[in-house]
């Protein structure tokens, strides 16, 4: 995989082309496995992590499986680089950060990612554009079959898949969809979703995962427990929940345009305008006003970008995808203003094509 | 009435300790008294006065009971949260399952199972059986057993 040409392409997940991907951004399967026959990664040697590293490339370079995923030694990858397939998605904070031998098998498409070697041996994923939790489960199904031809997993009948935290071990699933939901925060009735959410133990969390904050109003919603219930189960658990979110969503949407539709058309404006003809941006800000773009389309009122494209600008604004189309390091305020350059060419592009 | 016998106080905790060959010695301690007895016991050369007469046992009741296989004692996956190996969930199951319970609401699987799985079990419970024959060989002392066994388990594990 070519690491230097990421940042002119998009991953797969990203085009808004899956089932309600007005509001549902992607959902994503995750597998937690491991070898029965080594420590954990926390208790393996550098020798024996090194061992586990070589069999699993080993297995993923011969998966038997479309696409075919190609193989990433990240302990050779440059600390930028990481932070760009972080961005992406296509692997974790902790997996970038860690020391020691790792990596991560991706599809060109980068709807699979394989990750060695993080808190568990494998960490298998699946993300799918739109609402599609039964399709990312059927890829990660197979893919887990395939891999598990060679890969002697750690199992117990009582227990299930074995993982390093208990609060994994058993299905070791994680199943999550994206959601950008501006209105309900706009209205304030997300906490009452969010508290709803947390009754049925489901856990709301921001962009990328644990810890970090819901900035464009994106957040995350997932399953907490992994034992004593199938993975159809688990999965159906979410799947039925997600629906009624997004109802409320469209519902608080249909009330501004109703009550405040002037006020909110002008907010979607400025933001347009704003990421049109800044000279400096930050992040955040440019988070916000996407977010604004975003409700805008999705509105009928801003017309000259679509969703897929805004979704890709989410991700291109971020600080290694910025450095990475410069090829070098920038500090924040230098990225601030490269960030405003960028949005401003981009834009501009896109007015042209739709002309 | 006793009397403590380190500060001369009523004594109101009265402890027989149980030695060897039907021997016994009694202990008689004031409440204020009864912590530092209890550390002091424990710090003395057989380091267990309230011995349960089990060393599983005993070493689970400080969570200090190690994983043959990884060497994680319980007290690091409380400090840790994160556990060393596969064979910690057996090693260490009556300490997990209340803690399953507590995070999932129930300890079972019911999900997927590995296709292998038969052949697995069959391996697996091989190697427990090698361990365990291994633990008890060290406890004896029969090093040429231990060795053995050990050589046994390596090739299962690499199987």
């Amino acid at each position: 995989m070519n690491l230097d040409n990421l940042t002119s392409t998009s991953g797969e997940w990203l085009r808004a082309n899956g089932p309600e991907a007005d509001i549902v951004i992607s959902s994503r399967i995750r597998l937690a496995r491991n070898l029965s026959t080594y420590p954990f990664t926390n208790r393996a040697s550098a020798h024996q992590k090194a061992e586990i590293e070589a069999k699993l490339r080993g297995y993923i370079e011969k998966l038997d499986f479309n696409p075919r995923l190609e193989y990433l030694n990240l302990s050779t990858v440059v600390p930028l680089d990481r932070q760009l397939l972080v961005e992406r998605q296509l692997i974790s904070r902790e997996l970038a950060n860690s020391e020691g031998p790792r990596g991560v098998g991706v599809a060109p498409n980068e709807i699979i990612s394989i990750l060695v070697n993080e808190e568990d041996h494998i960490r298998l994923q699946v993300i799918r554009s739109g609402f599609a939790l039964d399709d990312a489960w059927q890829d990660a199904d197979q893919l887990d079959d395939k891999l598990e031809e060679r890969a002697p997993y750690a199992f117990s009948e009582e227990f299930g898949y074995l993982t390093a935290c208990p609060t994994n071990v058993g299905t070791g699933l994680r199943a999550s969809v994206m959601l950008h939901l501006p209105a309900l925060v706009l209205s304030k009735h997300i906490e009452k979703v969010f508290r709803a959410l947390q009754k049925i133990n489901l856990a709301v969390r921001g962009l990328y995962g644990e810890g970090s904050r819901a900035s464009g109003d994106f957040y995350q919603i997932s399953n907490q427990v992994t034992l004593g219930k199938s993975e159809t189960q688990i999965i159906s658990e979410i799947r039925d929940v997600i629906p009624q979110i997004i109802t409320y969503e469209r519902q608080a949407r249909q009330d501004m345009l109703r009550d405040n539709r002037h006020a909110i058309l002008d907010r979607c404006s400025r933001a347009f305008g704003t990421l049109k003809s800044a000279s400096m941006m930050t992040s955040e800000e440019t988070m916000d006003l996407l977010s604004w773009v975003r409700l805008g389309v999705n509105l009928g009122l801003v017309d000259q970008i679509t969703i897929g494209e805004l979704n890709e600008l989410f991700i291109h604004t971020q600080p290694a995808h910025l450095q990475k189309v410069l090829g070098k390091q920038l500090d924040s305020e230098e990225r601030n203003s490269e960030r405003s350059r960028f949005l401003r060419a981009r834009l501009r592009e896109i007015e042209n094509q739709m002309n | 009435m006793h009397k403590c016998e380190r500060c001369a106080s009523p004594a109101t905790v009265h402890i027989t300790e149980i030695l060897s060959e039907g021997k016994f010695e009694e202990h008689h301690i004031c409440e204020p008294c009864y912590p530092k007895y209890v550390h002091d016991a424990q710090n003395k050369g057989d380091g267990k006065p309230f011995g349960t007469g089990s060393p599983e046992l005993e070493e689970a009741l400080v969570g200090q009971q190690e994983c043959p296989s990884c060497g994680l004692k319980f007290v690091d996956f409380r400090n840790k949260h994160r556990l060393g190996c596969p064979n910690d969930y057996q090693v260490f199951q009556t300490d997990l399952r209340p803690l399953l319970e507590n995070i999932h609401g129930e300890t079972r699987h019911v999900g997927k199972t590995p296709r292998r799985l038969p052949k697995i079990k069959k391996e697996e419970a091989r190697l427990a059986e090698c361990r365990q024959k291994l633990k008890r060989a060290i406890e004896r002392e029969d090093y040429e057993e231990a060795a053995h066994l050990r050589d046994q388990i390596k090739t299962l594990e690499e199987a």
